[in-house]
């Protein structure tokens, strides 16, 4: 995907001055938010869950190498090839080889976030093949020029029926739709055409099961289920991260992907498949491929927020984050918004690209307090602001600005003194209301709210005048 | 393993150099990860420690359930929307089909899975084809494996007398299940596959009520691109 991540402010305001986004987002908030409120409800033991999938990825990320080596051997044995990618290149490479390899045309997309990273349609449609993007979100976004996801997974959340009705409208040729149920209906008789066409069926995954060599897959549409069962050759494309040791792994963190994500129990479908299709079975993929892609992801293992890699994309981050719920996905310029990709898009595409991503946080804690696998994100965004300040990537006014503060601090006789002016001052510019309006050098503060001013002396004048009279 | 990044010419043995870039890459990444991990080589005591782990199928939290599991499975089915008949013998089945057809006002012509061709169909006026579907037949007919009682989910195992597209691709999807095959969790489930079946099929799909979406706006619509209708005869 292009990387936008350095227009970051740019991106941000414009989003908070688009009327119709933000009566969008506002539509929207709150929804997965309340649902998942009620799920965690269903599990008796919500918090010791958490603590057993965080100790679930956790060793298999302590012990990734033995893991991955152990998937492998089991993948392979059951008939599928495992292949490596180092970047995502490399990744699409792979698929057009087996494109080439087995003389497919069509390939049909159930979704995948790893895909995003590589943009493989755009490989896919550059060499000549037809995609076609089957979850309805993905389809929406696709149909409009490869519009980028916003929300990873609900990647059309910040388009309203209209819009879509429209569009439809536009690209299929038929009198627009007025009602969900018909523009969902509309989508699945295009849709429907293309699962039957399709010879290459390509997916995510949102497990990979180290003791049988499966993947997992967790859709409501349906769409990674037909993806997988109808075209003669399936390619899985993933993260070597998404690793689980066995089944019942899978079960526990399961429980808590679909109740964090959008607040079920279960999604409709829940799809392991394992190897190519046995002798007389009719449906079924006749080659499985794994593309196991890097790309970054060795990186973050060995820096300081490697627990990032802990994540199962559930979304609930953004979906509790205020920032995100404000300037929508789009503002963060690549893949993952929201708190985990201001984690790791860092690492994935270099911290001087995304300097903004890190600070785009209140750290208010809400992602930490509802991530399933209890990554501690607030955590892990200061320390890439720590980062940031180690290697000399904030502006200089703000550089200059905490040495300056640094050296005051380390003289109390001249601290005191210069904040016994500066509350005087202050007072002064909050006028009768006590309201300041307009900070000097740091607008941004007030520029959508006034700062209540000081009374007119400091605590260390207050503290000592109490000592003296008592 | 053969190496698609690189195809051999058609005939020509595969050489050496030819191969060596997907093995770099699976060379480069491990290394990368061990690198990380502040390992130097493969590590046969992680390994073992690995395959011990994998080997005790460790069970994590689950919510308590009540002994009826029959009764959470039918609460939780119903949630998830889809429709239930329950029938005391597997006789029953064909005219539970009708009926059930006949108040959705869905032609009775199904596409089912091999074990149903001895029911008596023809006197309950259902048309049952004994063959795979493409997604000419409105109903589609399987029975599945298990059930799971904690989220009201059917369990089908993929093979060559049970088509995958029968469950996926008409417009109604009736699943036979067997009422004595209700299991708990689905950890039950997978405990149950390997004790019967040694390993994994192609497939597991488990479905739990009809395809849906809310990508539009966040408002459940039935039908995506699968059944718009899942209903369960339970049997026994």
């Amino acid at each position: 995907m292009q990387i936008a991540t350095m227009y970051f402010k740019d991106r941000a305001q414009v989003k908070l001055n688009d009327e119709l986004l933000q009566y969008n987002l506002k539509k929207s908030k709150g929804k997965f938010v309340g649902k998942r409120a009620e799920a965690i409800r269903e599990l008796d033991d919500f918090e010791g869950t958490r603590t057993a999938a965080r100790e679930i990825r956790q060793r298999v990320l302590d012990n990734l190498d033995t893991y991955l080596e152990i998937f492998e051997q089991n993948a392979t044995a059951r008939g599928a090839t495992v292949l490596w990618a180092e970047t995502p290149e490399e990744a699409n490479r792979h698929v057009l080889d087996i494109a080439a390899k087995h003389q497919l045309k069509k390939a049909i997309k159930s979704k995948s976030m790893v895909s995003e990273e590589s943009a493989l349609d755009h490989a896919i449609e550059q060499a000549g093949l037809k995609v076609v993007e089957t979850d309805l979100g993905e389809y929406i976004l696709q149909i409009n020029d490869y519009e980028p996801p916003s929300h990873i997974i609900a990647p059309a959340l910040h388009k309203s029926k209209e819009e879509v009705s429209a569009l439809f409208a536009k690209v299929h040729g038929t009198p627009p739709k007025t009602g969900i149920q018909e523009l969902c209906g509309e989508a699945r008789a295009v849709l429907r055409e293309h699962y039957l066409t399709g010879d290459l069926g390509i997916s995510g995954a949102n497990f990979l099961i180290a003791e049988t060599g499966s993947v997992m897959l967790v859709t409501n549409e349906g769409n990674a289920t037909l993806c997988t069962t109808l075209p003669k050759v399936h390619v899985v494309i993933t993260g070597i991260e998404k690793i689980v040791p066995t089944l019942e792994e899978a079960s526990t963190l399961l429980r808590l992907l679909t109740r964090s994500a959008t607040g079920q129990s279960i999604t409709n479908y829940v799809d392991i498949l394992t190897g190519i299709k046995g002798a007389g079975e009719y449906h079924g993929a006749e080659h499985m491929y794994f593309i196991l892609v890097d790309s970054g992801r060795t990186r973050v293992l060995a820096s300081e927020v490697r627990e990032a890699l802990r994540c199962i994309r559930c979304g609930a981050c953004l979906n509790h984050c205020p920032v995100y719920q404000n300037i929508g996905g789009h503002s963060y310029g690549w893949v993952y918004p929201g708190p985990i990709g201001s984690v790791i898009t860092p690492m994935f595409i270099g911290q001087e690209m995304a300097v903004d991503l890190p600070n785009a946080s209140t750290l208010c804690g809400a992602c930490g307090v509802v991530c399933p696998v209890r990554i501690p994100l607030p955590e892990l965004l200061r320390k890439h602001r720590e980062a940031q300040v180690k290697e000399d990537l904030r502006p200089w006014v703000e550089r200059l600005g905490l040495k300056g503060w640094t050296w005051l601090a380390l003289h109390p006789g001249l601290y005191g003194l210069a904040t016994r002016i500066g509350v005087r001052l202050m007072k002064m510019m909050g006028g009768y209301e006590g309201r300041i309006h307009k900070l000097p050098l740091v607008g941004g503060w007030s520029d959508g709210r006034d700062l209540p001013a000081p009374t007119g002396k400091t605590f260390r004048e207050l503290y000592a005048a109490k000592r003296r009279s008592a | 393993m053969s190496a698609p990044a690189r195809p051999p010419e058609r005939g020509a043995k595969q050489s050496p150099e030819r191969a060596q870039p997907a093995n770099r890459a699976r060379d480069n990444i491990l290394g990368r990860v061990r690198q990380a991990l502040g390992k130097t080589g493969p590590d046969p005591t992680a390994r073992e420690a690995a395959l011990a782990h994998i080997a005790t199928h460790p069970i994590g939290p689950r919510p308590a359930l009540p002994a009826d599991l029959r009764q959470r499975f039918l609460e939780n089915a119903a949630k998830l929307e889809s429709s239930v008949d329950q029938l005391a013998r597997r006789e029953e089945i064909p005219r539970a089909v009708a009926r059930y057809l006949t108040g959705i006002g869905v032609p009775p012509r199904a596409s089912g899975w091999p074990e149903f061709a001895d029911l008596p169909w023809g006197e309950a006026g259902v048309e049952v084809a004994i063959r795979p579907t493409q997604g000419q037949d409105p109903v589609g007919l399987t029975s599945v494996f298990c059930a799971i009682a904690e989220t009201g989910t059917v369990v089908v195992l993929a093979g060559p007398e049970a088509p995958t597209g029968t469950l996926l691709l008409p417009d109604t999807h009736i699943a036979v299940v067997d009422g004595s095959r209700i299991v708990a969790s689905m950890e039950d489930a997978f405990v149950l596959i390997r004790k019967e079946r040694g390993s994994l099929p192609r497939a597991v799909n488990m479905v739990s009520g009809p395809s849906r979406t809310g990508d539009i706006e966040q408002t459940i619509v039935l039908g995506a691109h699968g059944p718009f209708r899942v209903h369960l005869l339970i049997v026994g």
